[in-house]
């Protein structure tokens, strides 16, 4: 590795001047990026992976200020910085729909870029490459894309078009600042692949900033790990997953949650805690004044499943599977269309308003972002207090507050939060504010929709230890609905896979991780980049394209169109759930592949 | 297409309903006879203006009549000076439309390039002087700024006419006052939107590709934000028409604000209905182009509206 390298970055350092003082977002950082290499930028938020690429493109906005020396090929680049964006690097952003203009097409916003970069191009020419642009990027149908608008398209098709748009201008190297976060897995690992393919078929050198170890592993050559603005490890990926040599590395990986289940098979019970049968969970669509009327989009369609107490059941699936919406409903935040819930054995629906209160005190939900979850004026102990006052329990004043209190502690906060406003706490400090707030009932099911998805990794790690402490001290039950496999395999008993607003399969975790019978679980969990450089040689099974519309759906099996499987039996036969090995039910023709 | 046809129907119907509320509400106001023969009129001489004018027929056959009229372009006779409504309103309508293009050419023309710049150059003195200007635009009234105008242009220095149109330089205090209070607001407004637009992610994106500041401001930042400008521009027309009746009054301007307020007074029904009726439709109109450019600038309208999941 003696080529010289593509962009060299000396004693970088980014300040921003806040309100609240001076920040020094990025406090000194050496790198080098070669020709071709994909280097993986990792560190939790905050660490000043983002401020270094925006630094390099002058990006920052009217409030930073850069210090130290940028040089690409060997020039440094202070003012001139302006000229180099698109033609000599691109970037593309998190959040890919955002990051096109909403009120013009795809292609007239490659014409622009394509224009710039490439003035030599007359309309025609230009019209041809965008198009090819596009297929580069693997977008179906280009001529059809070109015309689309960008709330058109789905997020990973806006994904591509922001790499096509970046590589425009032919740039040498590509800053990719969390390409996918916003994106499902499935679609995340095609995403990927399209950045590695580009780079072995032209050179380009990838900068790829990610807070996933498990992207780092399975995709980058190198790796530098940044923390509070400095970069504390650089390697090669393979000697950092095999000899870390820095703490705060050997802390990262610890803290990932690893895809072996190591949790024993749960006995099954008379009557469970909860009973699912048949839920479902229609939207109308709203229509022109001339069309017919609308499908209705089947958001969930049919779901059954039982919780013990417990038990921790997870509902997993990519966005838009019907997941939340399930969660909606258990905590009666959104009506049924069809289906009945029983808690320990009562019929939620047919039991009297004031059992029915009763019966929804022993199960609370956690949403997903405990920043929008809480109210931002009123402080913890008046939020925490308020289930108590509402339910009219805990006596007086005197004893909920002590109530609050150990309620607090049981979530690891002390009585300094107590009359803290949220926007005091940290992230992971108001995920246990909110988590406070749904014990301090005493509930026997907790509903945790996406608990952890907003956190960075250590925290989120401290949040599952957290929950699994208070589940064995409380015998608590927990839905944890999840998009994270790994971290599902950690926390779950049992593993609900969603596609489409039904459950494919149903299984206890050993079994689903080891033996996977859908073909969607199959692929779901080939998508997942797993933290071990050694294991890219395996075989993974990738979708193609995204799920369709829940408004839309065919005949027969709802995953036939993306099926390797599928026969004539899936377009006319919907199938149920059915028992299958190891205690797993599928909802499969051709369950385990047999085909 | 559909769109197109969704919102024009909506606007059609808009008119059917003004054109319903103003019949209702002139003939339930108070008897024209009695406010015009005077309160000494015999019961013979207010039946025979009943008849003469159709009063006397029951209401609903009185409205049949009135939409007739009305589909055909017959808006009626003055009861005042016995010529069609239509003639009386339509010699005064010209001076009305001069005075409120001006106000509004005035508004947009200075206020959204203030509220465009003042965003440029936020936190700056540029800024700050366009904030404040706006504030005062739109919080002093617009009969103060009309007599402020008088006292010191026409009174102290002579500089221009106080009031009427026979000077062409008459209409600049008039259109001043029509404009302050929409240009104040219209500037805020775009500087508000710009900022807003500014913020987005998608700017950040079209730098990155290269596309230099001022290309990225005209062809990205500014489409965008004239969306949310739209709408205030749709509410300022109506303001606009409002700001008229008191603005020609103060300076005798000549058009249909003050030809409204004298047949108010007067009862004149069939000029009220007229000038009613046309402000409607106006309105309407002005509210339906509204809508129609918003469909051209902005893609996400064209769909009707998502249900949230």
């Amino acid at each position: 590795m003696t080529a010289a390298p593509l962009l060299s970055l000396q004693s970088l350092t980014v300040r921003f001047q806040t309100p609240d003082g001076v920040v020094d977002a990025v406090a000194g950082i050496d790198l080098d990026i070669r020709p071709g290499e994909i280097l993986g930028l990792v560190g939790e938020s905050g660490s000043g992976k983002s401020a270094s690429c925006l630094a390099v493109m002058g990006l920052l906005g009217p409030y930073a200020s850069t210090t130290g020396s940028i040089r690409f090929a060997g020039q440094p680049i202070a003012g001139d910085i302006a000229t180099l964006r698109g033609r000599s690097i691109g970037m593309i952003f998190q959040e890919p729909r955002a990051s096109l203009d909403p009120v013009r097409t795809i292609g007239s916003q490659l014409r622009e870029v394509l224009h710039l970069h490439r003035p030599e191009l007359d309309a025609q020419a230009a019209e041809a490459e965008a198009a090819s642009l596009l297929r580069r990027v693997g977008l179906p149908e280009p001529a059809r894309q070109l015309r689309a608008y960008p709330h058109e398209i789905s997020g990973g098709m806006a994904q591509r078009v922001a790499i096509a748009l970046a590589l425009a201008g032919n740039p040498r190297l590509l800053l990719a600042d969390e390409p996918t976060t916003a994106l499902d897995v499935t679609v995340q690992a095609q995403v990927l692949d399209l950045l590695s393919r580009l780079r072995d078929e032209t050179g380009l050198a990838i900068v790829l900033v990610t807070h996933d170890l498990g992207i780092v592993a399975q995709y980058a050559d190198r790796v530098a790990v940044m923390r509070h603005g400095k970069v504390v490890e650089q390697a090669p990926v393979h000697t950092l997953f095999a000899r870390p040599s820095h703490d705060y590395t050997r802390q990262l990986l610890a803290a990932l949650p690893r895809s072996e289940a190591d949790r024993p098979a749960p006995k099954p019970v008379a009557t469970p805690l909860l009973r699912v049968t048949g839920l479902a969970r229609h939207f109308a669509q709203p229509r022109g004044w001339f069309q017919p009327a609308a499908p209705k989009l089947r958001a969930v369609d049919g779901v059954s499943f039982d919780i013990d107490a417990g038990e921790t059941l997870a509902v997993v699936g990519e966005s838009g599977c019907g997941k939340s919406t399930i969660a909606l409903m258990l905590a009666g935040l959104i009506g049924m269309t069809a289906g009945h819930i029983a808690f320990a054995g009562r019929d939620l629906g047919s039991t009297s308003p004031a059992e029915r209160r009763a019966l929804r005190r022993q199960l609370q939900i956690v949403l997903q972002d405990p920043g929008e979850a809480l109210d931002p004026r009123l402080s913890v102990a008046t939020q925490v207090e308020e289930p108590l006052l509402i339910h009219r329990t805990g006596g007086d004043r005197a004893q909920r507050r002590e109530t609050v209190r150990a309620t607090l502690a049981a979530v690891g906060l002390d009585d300094w939060a107590l009359d803290r406003r949220p926007h005091e706490l940290s992230g992971g400090q108001r995920q246990r504010a909110a988590l406070a707030r749904a014990l301090v009932l005493e509930p026997s099911l907790l509903v945790l929709d996406e608990p952890t998805s907003a956190l960075d990794v250590s925290i989120q790690a401290q949040v599952i230890d957290l929950l699994t402490r208070l589940q064995r001290a409380r015998n608590l039950a927990y839905l944890f609905i999840s998009h994270d496999l790994r971290l599902v395999s950690r926390v779950a008993d049992r593993v609900a896979v969603v596609y489409l607003g039904r459950i494919v399969e149903l299984a206890p975790t050993a079994t689903l991780f080891a033996n996977p019978q859908h073909p969607y679980t199959r692929a779901l969990l080939s998508a997942v980049p797993e933290p071990d450089p050694d294991r890219r040689g395996r075989t993974r099974i990738l979708l193609q394209g995204e799920p369709p519309s829940p408004t839309a759906l065919a005949t027969g099996c709802r995953f036939r169109a993306r099926c390797a499987l599928a026969q004539r039996v899936c377009a006319s036969d919907d199938p149920s759930l059915l028992p299958a090995e190891g205690g797993a039910q599928v909802a499969c023709h051709f369950p385990g592949g047999a085909g | 297409m559909d769109f197109i046809l969704r919102k024009s129907l909506r606007a059609l119907l808009t008119l059917c309903i003004v054109v319903t509320l103003t019949f209702v509400v002139l003939r339930t106001s108070g008897d024209p006879a009695i406010v015009i023969l005077g309160t000494d009129a015999t019961p013979e001489m207010i039946a025979r203006f009943h008849a003469d004018w159709g009063l006397d027929q029951p209401l609903p056959l009185q409205y049949v009549h009135y939409v007739g009229h009305i589909v055909t372009g017959d808006f009626g006779t003055s009861f005042l000076d016995g010529r069609p409504a239509l003639t009386v309103v339509a010699e005064r309508l010209p001076n009305t439309l001069r005075l409120a293009g001006l106000g509004f050419l005035l508004t947009l023309g200075l206020g959204i390039p203030a509220g465009v710049l003042a965003a440029l150059n936020r936190g700056r003195l540029l800024d700050r002087l366009v904030v404040t200007g706006a504030v005062l635009g739109h919080s002093v009234p617009s009969f103060f700024l009309a007599i402020l105008l008088i006292l010191l242009l026409a009174v102290r220095w002579h500089l221009l006419p106080s009031g009427g149109a026979n000077a062409p330089e008459a209409i600049i205090m008039p259109a001043l006052t029509i404009a302050a209070g929409g240009m104040g607001s219209i500037a805020r407004f775009t500087r508000a939107a710009m900022l807003d637009a500014l913020r987005q992610p998608y700017v950040r994106g079209v730098l990155a590709r290269g596309v230099s500041w001022p290309n990225a401001v005209r062809a990205h930042v500014m489409p965008n934000a004239a969306i949310p400008t739209l709408t205030m521009i749709g509410f300022l027309l109506g303001s606009l028409v409002a700001g008229a009746v008191i603005t020609e009054t103060v300076f005798a301007w000549p058009g249909i604000g003050r030809l409204i307020i004298t047949s108010v007074a007067r009862r004149d029904l069939a000029v009220v209905q007229c000038i009613v009726l046309l402000v409607a439709t106006t309105m309407v109109l002005a509210n339906l182009t509204v809508d129609l450019l918003y469909g051209w600038l902005d893609p996400r309208m064209r769909a009707p509206a998502q249900e949230d999941r």
